[in-house]
Order: C-alpha cells, then sequence, then structure tokens
C-alpha cells in the first residue's frame, strides 16, 4: 500500500490530508506535527474570537482524523528527510518510509535580533499557547507594547483596547501596514487605532527591547524608553525550511517549488506558508504568501497532484484581517499598479483598484465595516483571474455592479 | 410541509441570482433567487463562524460566505469544502400573487 507522509500539521497540512481521502487516495497517511494539540486555525488567535473561548479552533476532531484513516501524530517534529531513501526520521526515533511526502512546514514569528522570544514579558504570536499567554496578560490598566505594525500587531492591538490595556504601536516604517496594503487603508486603519485609543508611533526604530523587575523595556531611536507589562514583537514571519534545507532542496525565499508545488527533489511537494511558487497570472513572477486561503487551497491542490492530477497553481491571492468592527479584504498582489482608482460602498466603506499601465486589474483592496466589501472583493478577484482589463469609468461608479463588468 | 407560511418579501425585492437576508422571531434566514428564478431558503448564518451569509456572493446554486469564502449549495444546503464542514439547513419556499413566502 502506498504511503503519503504530510510533515507539518497546520492549515495547510489537515487540509492535505483531508482532501486526499475526499480525492479517494486509499493508502496510508500519516500527518507529522510539532505542536502538542491537533490542527487548529491560526487567524482567531489574534482576533475577538480568541476572547469567547479558551479552546483552539479545531480543523477537525480527532474522531474525524481516525474515520478518515489519517494517522496523527503530534508533538512530533519531522528531524531528517533521505530524499534518496524516501524516508523521514522524526524526533519519537521512528523513520517512516513515504512514496510521496508534502512539507506544510509552515512558518515561525521572527525573533527581534537580540530580544528574548517567548519570555515572561516578550511574546510572538503564532501558537494557541502564545494566544493564551497574551490574552492573560491583556489586563485593564496593563500597558501593552507592540513591535511592529503588521496585520498581527494591530489586531492584537485592537483586542487589548477591547480589553482596557493601554496600546502603543512602534512601526520602524513611516506608516503601518507598508507591506501590501495601500496607503488610504492604511490611513483608514491608523486612524481608528488612534480613535479607539492606541498609541501609534512610526518611523521609529528599536535599539534594546530587554527585561528589568518584572517590565519590557523598549529603547527607541529616539531615544526614548517605553515600559511595559508585555510586548508582543510582531514583525513577520519566516518560512520554515531547515527540514527542507538539511534535505539538500531548493530554497528561495522559502521551499521552492514549481506550478504543480513540486520541490527540487523526487515526490516531495511543499505547500502554504513554507513554500514559493511561480505565480501565473503575473507572468510566474515567484512569491510565497501568507494567507489561510493560500494554505488551504494549495493543500488540497497538492493532494491532487499527489494524486497524479498534475494541475497547476492558478488561485488568485486573497487575505482579510479583522480589527475592532472593520474588515480589511484584499485580492491579488499591488506590485506593478500605476492606476488606483477608489469606489464608494456606501458610507464608510470603499474598495480600490489597482491596475497596471494596460488597464488590467491587478490587485483589489477594500475596507468597511462588517462584510460591506466582501462580494465586491470577490468580484473584483474573478476580474484579476480573468486578467480583465475594466472600464475604469465603471470601476469607479457605484452604482454600475460589478457582477455586470464579469460578464463583459 | 408545514402550513406555517411566513412572507419574506415581494419577488422583485430579490435580484436573479442574489440573495436577501430575513430576520423572524428571533432567527435569521437567506432567501435567494436562483439564474433560473426559482426561490429557496436556508439558515441565515454561515455554519464556520455564525456570519450573515446574505453578504455574500451567489453564483448560480452556490452562495459563498462573506467572511472567508466558505460555499454551501443554497438548493441543498450541501457544505462544498473547507473550511465550512457542516450543512446549512433548508427550508421550503412558495411563490403566490408575486410574493415569496418561507415554512418555518
Ligand atoms: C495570529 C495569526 C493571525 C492570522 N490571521 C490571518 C488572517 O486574518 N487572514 C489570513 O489570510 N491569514 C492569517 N494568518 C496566516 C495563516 O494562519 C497562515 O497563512 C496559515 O496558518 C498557514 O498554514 P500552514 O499550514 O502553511 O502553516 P502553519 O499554520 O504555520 O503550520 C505549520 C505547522 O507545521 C509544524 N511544523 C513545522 N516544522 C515541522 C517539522 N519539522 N515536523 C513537524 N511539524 C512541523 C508547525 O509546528 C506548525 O504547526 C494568521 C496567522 C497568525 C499566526
Ligand atoms: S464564517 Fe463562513 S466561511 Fe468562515
Amino acid at each position: 500500500m502506498s504511503h503519503f507522509v504530510i510533515v507539518g500539521a497546520g492549515e495547510c497540512g489537515a487540509r492535505a490530508a483531508f482532501a486526499l481521502r475526499e480525492k479517494g487516495f486509499d493508502g496510508e497517511i500519516t500527518l507529522v506535527g510539532s505542536e502538542a494539540i491537533a490542527p487548529y486555525e491560526r487567524p482567531p488567535l489574534s482576533k475577538a474570537s480568541v476572547l469567547e473561548t479558551l479552546d483552539p479552533k479545531f480543523i477537525a476532531s480527532l474522531e474525524k482524523y481516525a474515520e478518515s484513516g489519517i494517522r496523527l501524530l503530534s508533538d512530533v517534529t519531522a528531524q531528517d528527510v533521505d530524499p534518496v531513501a524516501k524516508t523521514v526520521t522524526c524526533s519519537d526515533g521512528s523513520r517512516l518510509a513515504y512514496d510521496k511526502m508534502l512539507l506544510a512546514t509552515g512558518a515561525i514569528a521572527r525573533p527581534l535580533p537580540g530580544a528574548a522570544m517567548n519570555s515572561a514579558h516578550i511574546r510572538s504570536l503564532r501558537t494557541h499557547a502564545d494566544a493564551m499567554a497574551l490574552r492573560k496578560a491583556m489586563l485593564p490598566g496593563k500597558h501593552i507594547a507592540i513591535i511592529g505594525g503588521g496585520f498581527i500587531g494591530l489586531e492584537l492591538a485592537a483586542m487589548a483596547r477591547m480589553l482596557c490595556a493601554d496600546v502603543t504601536v512602534i512601526e520602524g516604517l513611516e506608516r503601518v501596514l507598508k507591506r501590501g496594503v495601500p496607503e488610504d487603508i492604511a490611513h483608514v486603519i491608523t486612524q481608528r487605532h488612534r480613535a479607539e485609543g492606541v498609541d501609534v508611533r512610526c518611523g521609529i526604530a528599536i535599539s534594546a527591547l530587554t527585561e528589568e523587575g518584572g517590565k519590557a523595556i523598549v529603547r527607541l531611536s529616539t531615544g526614548e524608553t517605553i515600559e511595559a507589562d508585555l510586548v508582543l514583537v510582531g514583525i513577520g514571519a519566516i518560512p520554515s525550511t531547515e527540514l527542507a534545507m538539511r534535505a539538500g532542496l531548493t530554497i528561495e525565499n522559502g521551499i521552492a517549488v514549481n506550478e504543480y508545488l513540486m520541490t527540487s527533489a523526487p515526490d516531495i511537494y511543499a505547500a502554504g506558508d513554507c513554500c514559493s511558487f511561480p505565480l501565473a497570472i503575473y507572468g510566474g513572477r515567484r512569491v510565497r504568501l501568507e494567507s489561510w486561503r493560500n494554505a488551504q487551497e494549495q493543500g488540497t491542490l497538492a493532494a491532487a497532484n499527489m494524486m497524479g492530477v498534475d494541475e497547476a497553481i492558478s488561485a488568485v491571492p486573497w487575505f482579510w484581517s479583522d480589527q475592532y468592527d472593520m474588515t480589511l479584504q484584499i485580492a491579488g498582489l499591488s506590485e506593478g499598479a500605476v492606476t488606483h482608482l477608489r469606489r464608494d460602498l456606501g458610507e464608510s466603506a470603499f474598495m480600490l483598484f489597482h491596475l497596471d499601465e494596460a488597464g488590467r486589474l491587478l490587485a483589489a483592496s477594500g475596507i468597511g465595516p462588517g462584510n460591506a466589501v466582501a462580494r465586491d472583493i470577490r468580484l473584483a478577484e474573478m476580474l484579476i483571474a480573468a486578467r480583465a482589463h475594466p472600464d475604469p469609468a465603471a470601476l469607479v461608479a457605484s452604482n454600475i455592479k460589478l457582477k455586470s463588468l464579469l460578464a463583459a | 410541509m408545514s402550513g406555517n407560511w411566513i412572507k419574506v418579501c415581494e419577488k422583485d425585492d430579490i435580484d436573479e441570482e442574489d440573495v436577501i437576508r430575513f430576520d423572524h422571531s428571533g432567527k435569521t434566514f437567506a432567501v435567494y433567487r436562483s439564474p433560473a428564478d426559482e426561490f429557496f431558503a436556508t439558515d441565515g448564518l454561515c455554519t464556520h463562524e455564525h456570519i450573515h451569509l446574505a453578504d455574500g456572493l451567489v453564483m448560480d446554486e452556490i452562495i459563498e460566505c462573506p467572511k472567508h469564502n466558505g460555499r454551501f449549495n443554497y438548493k441543498t444546503g450541501e457544505a462544498k469544502g473547507a473550511p465550512v464542514c457542516v450543512n446549512l439547513k433548508t427550508y421550503p419556499v412558495k411563490v403566490e400573487d408575486g410574493s415569496v413566502f418561507i415554512s418555518v
């Protein structure tokens, strides 16, 4: 019987395991994961829902793995892969022989050079345990300093304010969300945080982060010192590539895969946050995404291709973030856009269309209360997938339905 | 089925291939008009995170959740894959004299 081993039991690995069964794979499936608990969803860790329950939002119940014939090895790390003998050696001493393997090792929080990662007063946020530790510290009157004005930092800032903690966000660049979010939208988000009482400080570097006398001390490039009960280091993520590197696979800002999610070694695939891949809709440009839907879609695609389907990646990148009652959604990648058009969606929601020189729609981003932008972002995503050159006048005219442009 | 029909709206209050939200006695429903001009109704909230489906996009016989793009067949309630795995409950619908009714 054929044996497929999936290394990394996160969003991508778990979805891939179930997708194999849904597609009729009848061999053995082993899902190896370093974390002590079954695969869970990470996005809720920085969102209001984490305040409602102490339990992680599991991707599936343990019974479902058993019923589906998926052997889940939790608290086990894959340590070495021999791509010639086709075996993987694990931290529990076992050696698994595989016919095909999927690396879905994800990413870890980027450490701040010279500072502790997970100590009493300094924390990053990637796992459920991190979220629980942060939640415990976010009490009324406590001061939370957040290093990095990225999505995780800002989502956590919103949560901390909901819990009445004092919050300072320190961003090194001149504005928050510099990577991937247009200025107009970042501005709305910054204003909202300020209105909620968050001290958002941009263009400031960190010269040192230490712990003294039951507090974390952040020394800033301005010479100032900030004392906090807890510091969240939210300066991005780095792909988990050590295992692949040791196995001699090609690494290029993540485990390099081709359009079928195949790595440089035979019968080894990679998917999700850990891999970089060529994106056909943008001329084959190599990208690595840290996005939940991408992890799901690539997990499903990897499963299909491990079963011999040979389907190429075609999905449009998509991302969302929730802060207070606002949701931001982005479809596509806006690099190379020269025209940015605005469409208002009611009073407090709007979206931007990002077009290249030839008028092709590359990306769309929107922000508004609740799910006000969802439908139109989804339609924009379809236009992006179709490589459409929509009429700019129609894009900005709120009374012309985007759906009508799709048919055109 | 049940005789307890409740009026939702006029037929033309729902565009073709679209959905509206309908709240009734503390419950929320989503009522759909298909491209073939038939009407359907399901529970109003996504089974993943209790988000109003009526903010989502209707494509043919699929309703896509606005929050994380979970998909359901609104005619049968069937969940069409990750991240949704629990089906939606569906309700009988009838159209009479240009008005849409559901049985709850
Ligand atoms: C706090 C937070 C909020 C987020 N919010 C959003 C959001 O709002 N929207 C969005 O689109 N995305 C969001 N994301 C990103 C999204 O969660 C990730 O893109 C997604 O989890 C990637 O899935 P993955 O399976 O590729 O990697 P991961 O989820 O990182 O899973 C990889 C797993 O592999 C394990 N592993 C690694 N190496 C080994 C090994 N050698 N042996 C065994 N196991 C191993 C790791 O322990 C981990 O459990 C968020 C992420 C975080 C952390
Ligand atoms: S809430 Fe509907 S898919 Fe998540």
